[in-house]
């Protein structure tokens, strides 16, 4: 037993959790537990209260409905691994969802729950952000919608989320376009120590849209000049390596224990350019 | 905060104990329950030691307060026998020598299990890449990999 000791609540409803936490200070969320439950087991994390929302019924669901996938905050990420409307809708998650982890670890891990942690190696906010998804926050205060980029943007193991909020639900729009995702971690489903994550759509004379996202190490960064060097081109490899290049400069790689700011810039350049070649590449195929 | 009743049903009989909050479910499991078959190695979900199965699904049980499985079912090494006869994953370790100091061996057999109940006929490299989550320092893992492939054999030829 190393966690140190804290009061347990388990409500039974949104209202109640979120009146446990704008009534007490120093209470956490415990959704899936697959960050937090270490974190307290390192001491890194102590909270005095923690507010069990595993209990909440209605929040374990995935459904489609206008033109979005609503993904509730106790979903599990095996739930969305295994979802044929997800494969259906927003391929790129299920795609990601690959790399978080291990089975067993996704048996009991959310995609809410992920975001909500904002874990720099983490794939779930780039590629949510990647695909324009929203979240839900529910405060005793009332509810409101922001998107993934604004609320994980600038972000360290962190998110815009007031210490009284919870998300709810996550809102990824139907994807259009074809996708791409690579990452690099030192084993398979280690954290990554970076990765990139793309959509684009293609007309008859080249890219018409395109969304580019990396992570490692930092903040997750929406790449916008990747994506005006992209957009307009013919999406050949001239301007993929463009895109990449500019991705790379954009991108603020930091250096930390698991690798230098210079390796992590020659891999976003990689592994941009390799979600890339696969984005390009399905997006002809449609 | 002091203890919770926490009732699970493990390895198919109700078991009633008094815990605090904190406690993981591998302690309780262990120093509670006395089942011992259960091991943590880097007690945070890195080494996959402490696997069992949570109402039939493999999970880490140090990353799991014991009290977030009141009222579920939990498997442990202990469970899978059957009449006093191993699991088919259980002999195919024993058989295939899936196994040197052992410590491992309760989170892979519970990770084969739960892979073979997912996907019946694996290949080595499905194998290896589904169980990726479980580390192993005597065997060099190609030993758990026949094993587990045995296992499927076996299962296969018996439903068959």
């Amino acid at each position: 037993m190393k966690p140190a000791a804290f009061e347990y609540h388990a409500p039974e409803s949104v209202d109640d959790a979120a009146g446990l936490l704008s009534s007490h200070e120093d209470a956490k969320v415990l959704a899936g537990g697959q960050s937090l439950v270490p974190m307290m087991s390192f001491r890194l994390a102590r909270p005095a209260r923690i507010v069990d929302i595993n209990g909440i019924a209605d929040l374990d669901y995935i459904r489609y409905e206008g033109g979005a996938l609503q993904i509730g905050a106790t979903a599990r990420q095996t739930a969305v691994e295994d979802s044929s409307e997800v494969a259906a809708q927003a391929p790129l998650l299920v795609a990601a969802t690959g790399h978080v982890g291990h089975r067993a670890i996704r048996n009991r891990g959310t995609l809410a729950g992920s975001v909500a942690h904002n874990d720099p190696a983490s794939e779930y906010p780039a590629v949510l952000m990647a695909l324009g998804a929203s979240v839900t926050a529910v405060s005793s205060a009332g509810s409101r919608v922001l998107s993934v980029e604004d609320l994980v943007s600038g972000h360290f193991l962190s998110t815009a989320l007031g210490p009284d909020e919870l998300i709810t639900e996550v809102s990824v729009p139907a994807q259009s376009g074809g996708h791409g995702f690579a990452e690099f971690a030192r084993r398979h489903g280690d954290f990554a120590v970076a990765g990139a994550a793309a959509v684009v759509t293609m007309n008859g004379t080249g890219v018409a849209s395109a969304s580019i996202t990396a992570f490692g190490g930092t903040s997750p960064a929406r790449l916008d000049e990747a994506e005006a060097a992209l957009v307009g081109s013919d999406g050949g490899s001239e301007a993929v390596a463009e895109a990449a290049a500019s991705a790379t400069a954009q991108f603020p790689s930091t250096d930390d224990i698991h690798g230098s700011a210079d390796y992590r810039r020659a891999l976003i350049d990689v592994l941009t350019r390799q979600a890339l070649q696969q984005a390009i590449a399905q997006a002809q195929e449609v | 905060m002091g203890q919770v009743a926490i009732t699970l049903n493990v390895n198919g009989r109700n078991q009633t104990t008094l815990a605090e909050p904190r406690e993981i479910l591998a302690d309780v499991l262990r120093d509670r329950l006395g089942l011992t078959g259960t091991h943590l190695g880097c007690e945070h979900g890195v080494c996959g030691a402490c696997t069992v199965l949570l109402d039939g699904e493999m999970v880490r049980s140090c990353l799991l307060f014991a009290v977030q499985a009141q009222g579920s079912e939990v498997t442990t090494i202990e469970g899978l026998e059957q009449d006093g006869e191993l699991h088919p994953m259980q002999k195919a370790f024993s058989e295939y020598h899936g196994l040197q100091c052992g410590f491992c061996t309760p989170g892979m057999i519970l990770a084969g299990v739960d892979l073979l109940k997912r996907n019946p006929d694996p290949t080595a490299d499905e194998v290896r890449d589904d169980m990726g989550g479980n580390i192993c320092r005597c065997t060099g893992y190609q030993k758990i990999v026949e094993s587990v492939l045995g296992a499927a054999r076996e299962m296969n030829e018996v439903t068959s």
